[in-house]
């Protein structure tokens, strides 16, 4: 019991920081909290990124979405790899080709194939510019082609980078919000480079609604 | 009578109101079905007017302790309300930690301590001159007087103004010793009743627009109505205080009128800031400022004009 309760409790502490910080509210506006198995693709400017839409979604979602995490990061330190692994039960993947024994995208095929659903960030690391995303990488073609069938819902979260910019370690309390798009999924004879751009547009249309 | 017993009989009234208040929620949406905006939303309200209600009692029985730690839980609410919509960069970054974790908490501390002539300039004259020096040193003009500007009335509002509710607690009423917690209950009773009625004479015999681009829903009917009934509650109320009925009356028409202008006020900035409620965390009422507007800027001037006119130093 205490193995599994420890890493419960973790992630609720950490939730209720996350909200006590930016009462983050859900906004469901293109799909309805219902346990359809999802890639959440996310814009990424903080490392709370992942804890505000892990946050925002409903218990029962919760405990079977992953997001896909760089192992460079969250496994250096004791408390880090225990959040990664035990808490959020991160997808970690090696972000650097000639270093790494696994394929990132075989292992987050394998982790929609156990009934998983994804965080993803697409931009692939923080997005530290003052563009509003990142170029996507191309890993979320690969998914959405070998798993056709799995919804692809933009998720944009607005304000995170007023409440944590760059370099600074305290918070500043400020309100936040996660909103979920309409899903896309690959047009038959789509490419890539398509793909990606459609992608993109759809989480930058997205983003201006927000601030609207 | 004792503050107790005194204190039980006004939650009774509150209670009273309330349960009433729910049968009609009820019945209306009874009567006219689900989907209806307006009942839907006066039932949240009314719903949300349970948890507040509670909220305030614990708080009151809790004594200036209750009191102070309520304020400051709302004070942090509201200023992470006010400062998500106002201007601000990244070299702001250190003028909004201190603001929510140093100017804040001691702010609160300095009311705790009843220390009078500090709470009352600490954030008027110290916070005032050194938020713009931790700003400036970081070398970023960019919008430099908005900046500054938004955030000290961030902290005017949320923190300053708010703190003179729990600063009543500090007053030194010659007879009304060990009462004062009264004094808070009659402030936020008679403001917020205010709000109350102005919205139900508005509702029910409301045609005239009083301010239609500051606040569409605010009409002449339902300001003259909730401002008058409001204060002849607070007559009534002259039981709890160390006022005379008319002296009660009084007091109750200026905060009431202080109130609805503060109402005014926020809803001017939400109009220059683009958006129609502070937050979302109070279902039917919006944010913690759209509900604590008309308190906030009804506080000071109550705190002044009952320390200058009722208490010896």
């Amino acid at each position: 019991m205490l193995h599994r309760g420890l890493p419960l409790l973790v992630g609720n502490v950490i939730s209720l920081f996350a909200r006590v910080v930016t009462a983050v509210r859900g906004v469901w506006q293109g799909v309805e909290p219902v346990p359809r198995q999802r890639i959440y693709f996310a814009n990424h400017s903080s490392n709370g990124d992942f804890v505000l839409i892990w946050t925002v979604l409903p218990p029962a979602l919760r405990a079977r979405t992953r997001p896909v995490a760089a192992a460079d990061y969250w496994l250096t330190g004791r408390l880090k790899a225990f959040i990664g692994r035990e808490v959020f039960n991160a997808v970690l993947i090696d972000r650097n080709p000639e270093t790494r024994r696994h394929d990132p995208i075989a292992q987050m095929i394998a982790a929609l194939d156990e009934g998983a659903s994804l965080i993803l960030f697409p931009e692939g690391t923080r997005n530290m510019t003052d563009d509003t995303l990142l170029p996507f990488k191309p890993g979320l073609y690969h998914l959405a082609q070998a798993r056709p069938e799995t919804e692809l819902v933009p998720t944009w979260i607005d304000n995170l980078t007023s409440v944590m910019p760059k370099g600074q370690v305290i918070p500043v309390p400020l309100l936040c919000s996660v909103t979920f798009g309409d899903p896309l999924a690959v047009v038959e004879g789509e490419d890539k480079a398509d793909f990606l751009a459609r992608a993109e547009a759809a989480l930058t249309a997205l983003a201006e609604e927000v601030a609207r | 009578m004792n503050a107790l017993s005194e204190f039980a009989m006004l939650i009774g009234g509150v209670l009273a109101i309330l349960v009433v208040a729910t049968v009609i929620g009820q019945v209306l949406k009874a009567r006219m079905g689900p989907g209806n905006d307006v009942v839907d939303n006066l039932v949240a309200r009314i719903n949300a007017w349970w948890g507040m209600v509670a909220l305030l009692t614990l708080a009151m029985l809790g004594g200036q302790a209750g009191v102070v730690i309520l304020f400051a839980l709302l004070s942090f609410a509201g200023l992470r309300e006010f400062l998500t919509l106002t201007a601000k960069r990244r070299a702001d970054h250190w003028a909004l930690v201190v603001s929510f974790f140093v100017i804040l908490p001691v702010q609160y501390l300095l009311i705790w301590a009843d220390w009078y002539g500090m709470f009352s300039v600490f954030i008027p004259v110290y916070a005032f001159l050194m938020l713009p020096i931790v700003v400036a040193v970081h070398g970023d003009t960019d919008g430099f007087l908005t900046r500054v500007a938004e955030t000290q009335w961030g902290l005017m509002i949320c923190v300053f103004a708010a703190s003179h509710v729990p600063a009543l607690l500090s007053l030194n009423i010659p007879g009304y010793e060990g009462k004062n917690v009264l004094l808070v209950a009659f402030l936020v009773v008679v403001v917020q009743l205010s709000d109350v009625l102005q919205y139900v004479w508005g509702k029910l015999i409301g045609r005239h627009k009083i301010a239609p681009r500051l606040s569409p829903s605010k009409t002449w009917e339902g300001f003259l109505g909730g401002i008058l009934s409001a204060s002849l509650v607070g007559a009534g109320l002259w039981w709890m205080t160390p006022f005379s009925p008319l002296e009660a009356a009084g007091l109750a028409l200026i905060i009431t009128l202080m109130g609805f202008f503060g109402g005014l006020v926020m809803s001017a900035i939400k109009r220059d800031k683009g958006v129609k409620d502070w937050g979302h965390l109070i279902a039917g009422h919006g944010g913690f400022i759209d509900r604590l507007d008309s308190v906030v800027f009804s506080a000071p001037i109550f705190f002044h004009l009952t320390r200058y006119f009722w208490a010896v130093a």
